[in-house]
Parts: C-alpha cells; structure tokens; sequence
C-alpha cells in the first residue's frame, strides 16, 4: 500500500520476548524518555507577558482610518454594511456643517457607526468593500467584556488618534 | 529536675521535637503538591503554575486556603462520625511513622545529648509497618461511611491492595532484617555509618520494597482506589473542603514517611556518604548533626522525585494485572530473595570467609 508519509510504522504482533515480559525494563526505557523531557525547550508563551506575533494577514479589531490632516475618512455611504454578511455594522449618515471641514473629509460623514464584536466574524469584506479606505481590520483582538453591551464598539472607540492632534497615541497605537 | 521520678526535661525536649517534626512534615508536605505539580509540568515540557508568587512559590498556599474556603459537606445518608473520623485517621496514621525514623545523629544542647529521633524503640520496624496498615483504615473508613458505592468500590481495591503487597513488602524487608539482626532503626543506621550501605547486599530486596511502597502509598501505577476513569474520584468521592484535603495531604506525607523509611533501612539514613560520621562530630560538633539531616532530607527528595518520576510515566495498572504481579512475581522474588539472603548469612555464621 502507498503511503502517505515515510514516517509511518507497522505494528509489531510478533510476541513479547523475556526483557518485555519482565515489564522492568520497558518502565526504565519509559522513565528515560520523560528523563529527556525535561531538558527539552518548552514551547510555551507566557501570555500577558509574552505575545504571539500575528501574521500579516491576521484580521483582528477594525479601525476607521483618518487622513493625513487628521481628518475622517468615512462617509456613510453604507457599503460596509451592505457586505457584512454578519450585519454587525450599522452607521447614521449626517451631512458636514461648513465649520467641520477641518473634522471630516467628505461632505457627509457617519454621524454614528458601531459595530457590533459579537456579531462580527472578521471576515474583512467591510474592509475589501470600503471606498474610501476608511476601514481597516488590525492586529489585534477584541478584548474580553463582562456585558454584551459593551461589546458594541462606537465610532469613538474605533477611530484611530488624530495624526495631528494625538500623535503619541498614535505612536503607541501603532506599537512602537 | 526531676519530680515525682520523672525526668521533666526530657519530655520537653521530645516535646520540641515532635513539634518540629510534625511541623516540618506538614511544610514538606505542602511543598511536595507544588513538586508534584512542578515536576509533572516539567516532565510534560511546561511551565507549571508560576503564577503566585515568584516561581508560583505561594501556590501551596493559595491551595490551602482554596480548600479552607469550600464548603463543607456532609452527604445525608453517610454515618456523620465516621465520615469525619475517616480523614483524621488517616492523617494522624501517617504522621505517627515519623515519631520512629532517625533524623540525625545526637545534638548537645544546654549540657544535654539530645537524639534527633522521637523514639529509639527497639521494634522500630514492626511500629512502622503497624503504623502503616492503620493507615488504610482511614481510607476504608472513609470510604465506607461515604455510602456510596464507587467510594466502597474504592476501598475495597485499596484494603485488598495494601494486604497484598504488605506481604511482599514484609518479606523483602525480612532479608534485610536478617542482615542487621536489629529492629531498631538507629541501629542499622549505626551498621550502615560503619559499613556499606543496605542497598548493596540487597538490590533486589530494595526494588521490591520500593515497589511495595509505590504501592501502599496508593501512587500510580497502583493508584487504583482514585481510579478516575473508573470509579470516578475514588474513596474521596464525597468529600470536600479540608477533610478532602487531608485525604490528599495523607498521601503526600505517606510518601514522604516512605521516602524516609527507604532512606533508612537501604541508603543509609542519615549518613553522609564518603565521611566518617564520627570524625565529623569531633570537629565541627552540633553542626555535622545538622548535616546529617540535610543528608537524609536530600535522601527523601530523591525518592519523592523518583515516584513522582514514576506517576508521570507510566499509566496505571489493570486489577487484574495488579494482583497478578503483586501476588504471582513480587511474592515469590521476595521470598526468593529472602531464602538466599539467609542462605549467605547462614554461611556467614558457620564461618564462610567471603
């Protein structure tokens, strides 16, 4: 029969010789294996303390994006969550008031969008779908919450930090 | 000082010395279910708990107060008093064996020789293996007035174990006896200080007695009275909070007492290997008596990390093939064993130059 790997064994029925029989022997060959164990590197990460790198393609917790004036990118045309297939997203659109053109780039902007984090699947179609480059899923992860209320993320809870106003906070974000 | 002829001073300073004893075999014991956990995490290429504390060091602690904190629980239909009497018996059995086993050589403290063992009683042996069948009493006791009949179950895998193996454990334990000529066990220490240790007229001897100990002490591969898989918890199916944890904190002194024991009737108790104990004392004094515990605590850690080695590699008997191996290979080596061992020491005595 073909196998699939070289690494397979038969199994051996052949019948147990003196040295198995007299059992002894087999636990010190046993006790010697977990011996070597414990000279072996623990493959362990020590979680809060250590973290797991993700990979570059890892979607996590989304970001709405701000330009480089500091101002938002979203509009509120709603594609986003036309494509959640979860429809975690809901937004209220509202038109810019002339003195708010230093706040947001386009003349309508998302007045109020939340995302719901237990609906979500992070799949990244809001992201795929985004004219506007506004929305972006990070690397990181949703944190733990004690009520599902809290789990719906308001836009303040998006946003990224103003690259103007906030650049500390942004530098941390960014984790540097 | 003395008063109504007895000697008051003297039964202070035993006093003394069981507390301190008694003190230390609950902190080593404490510390030997961090070991275990420990040892098994290390044995499995993890961490282990190393939260508490640094290194986890305060998760004993943490356990303790765990289990003070629990509820205490009486089932309805168990007999109340057994049911408490079940996990103080098994305590109190496993804590009365250290009153016997040497710890050290003699401190002089306030002009006085003061032997660090609580009794120096000449059946030494016999007191121990007393002490030890006892110790399934509470086990049995416990298990019977759980009512409940995984728990009986349970109890009666671990009585008809702890007789099986006794036997064996008696047998291998006669060979050595015949060696010493002596119960007491300050006296074979003494034997042992002046010539080689037990273990080398009876290798055989010891690996069966330490088998018989892995035994009694209920720790895997023998550890089929807290067969999970089977019998769900075991004998301390019903227990909870601090009668539970007796029940575990038992165990772990019992392997610490049998540690000793081993320590002492095979390697040496506590002799220092490669010096002459009694040039020592001569030079440093009440210091070589402390050495002489470190040596044997070192002795006993040992032994704890070998069974502790041991639960972590091999998985536990069938009951079949435990009574099989207890009653078919251990009884007959055992008496094997000993009929040679009487044969040398009977050439021995006609004079045979070996």
């Amino acid at each position: 029969m073909q196998t699939l790997t070289n690494r397979s064994k038969q199994v051996d029925r052949s019948p147990m010789n003196f040295l198995e029989r007299i059992y002894l022997w087999n636990i010190f060959k046993g006790m010697f294996i977990t011996f070597k164990h414990m000279f072996k590197k623990q493959p362990t990460i020590h979680y809060p303390e250590q973290k797991r790198t993700f990979s570059p393609v890892f979607r996590g917790l989304h970001v709405l994006n701000r330009d480089e004036e500091g101002r938002e990118r979203c509009t509120a045309c709603g594609l986003c969550a036309v494509a959640c297939p979860a429809e975690a997203i809901t937004m209220e659109a509202a038109e810019r008031l002339p003195e708010e053109e230093n706040l947001y780039r386009e003349e309508k902007y998302a007045a109020k969008y939340e995302i719901n984090m237990l609906r979500c699947i992070f799949c990244g179609l809001c992201e795929e779908a985004c004219p506007k480059d506004a929305i972006y899923l990070s690397e990181t992860l949703a944190p733990s919450n004690y009520s599902r209320k809290n789990f719906i993320y308001s836009k303040q809870d998006l946003l990224i930090p103003n690259p103007k106003t906030e650049t500390t906070d942004l530098e941390k974000a960014k984790g540097k | 000082m003395t008063f109504l002829t007895i000697d008051w001073l003297f039964i202070i300073e035993k006093l003394v010395l069981i507390i301190i004893i008694i003190l230390a075999s609950l902190g080593i014991a404490l510390y030997t279910t961090f070991a275990e956990r420990k040892v098994a995490a290390i044995l499995q290429d993890r961490p282990g708990p190393n939260r508490a504390g640094p290194f986890g060091l305060l998760q004993p602690l943490a356990d303790g107060v765990k289990m003070f904190t629990k509820e205490e629980i009486v089932p309805t239909h168990a007999s109340k008093w057994l049911f408490i009497l079940g996990p103080g018996l098994a305590m109190v059995a496993s804590l009365m064996t250290c009153a016997v086993i040497p710890w050290g050589g003699s401190v002089e403290l306030f002009d006085r020789k003061i032997d660090l063992q609580v009794a120096d009683i000449n059946i030494a042996v016999l007191y121990i293996f007393a002490v030890v069948s006892l110790g399934i009493y509470g086990i049995m006791i416990g298990g019977w007035a759980s009512n409940n009949k995984f728990s009986l179950m349970a109890v009666l895998r671990a009585a008809s174990q702890a007789i099986s193996y006794e036997l064996a454990m008696g047998l291998s334990l006669i060979a050595v006896l015949m060696i010493t000529g002596t119960l007491s066990l300050n006296e074979m220490v003494k034997q042992q200080q002046e010539g080689l240790w037990n273990i080398v007229y009876q290798p055989l001897g010891f690996l069966l007695f330490f088998i018989c100990a892995l035994a009694e002490c209920n720790r895997t591969p023998f550890d089929l009275p807290e067969a999970e898989s089977e019998l769900n918890f075991g004998y301390h199916q019903e227990y909870s909070s601090m009668k539970l944890g007796f029940y575990l904190f038992a165990e772990y002194i019992n392997m610490i007492m049998s540690s000793a024991v081993m320590a002492t009737l095979y390697f040496g108790g506590y002799d220092i290997p490669f010096v002459n104990d009694a040039n020592l004392y001569a030079s440093i004094g009440n210091w070589a008596a402390l050495l002489q515990v470190t040596s044997i605590l070192i002795k006993i850690v040992i032994f704890i990390f070998v069974f502790m080695w041991i639960r972590w590699t091999i998985p536990r008997f069938r009951y079949d093939q435990l009574m099989d191996l207890g009653w078919k290979k251990m009884v007959p080596l055992a008496l094997f064993n000993m009929l040679v061992t009487a044969f040398i020491v009977l050439l021995k005595h006609n004079g045979w130059k070996f």
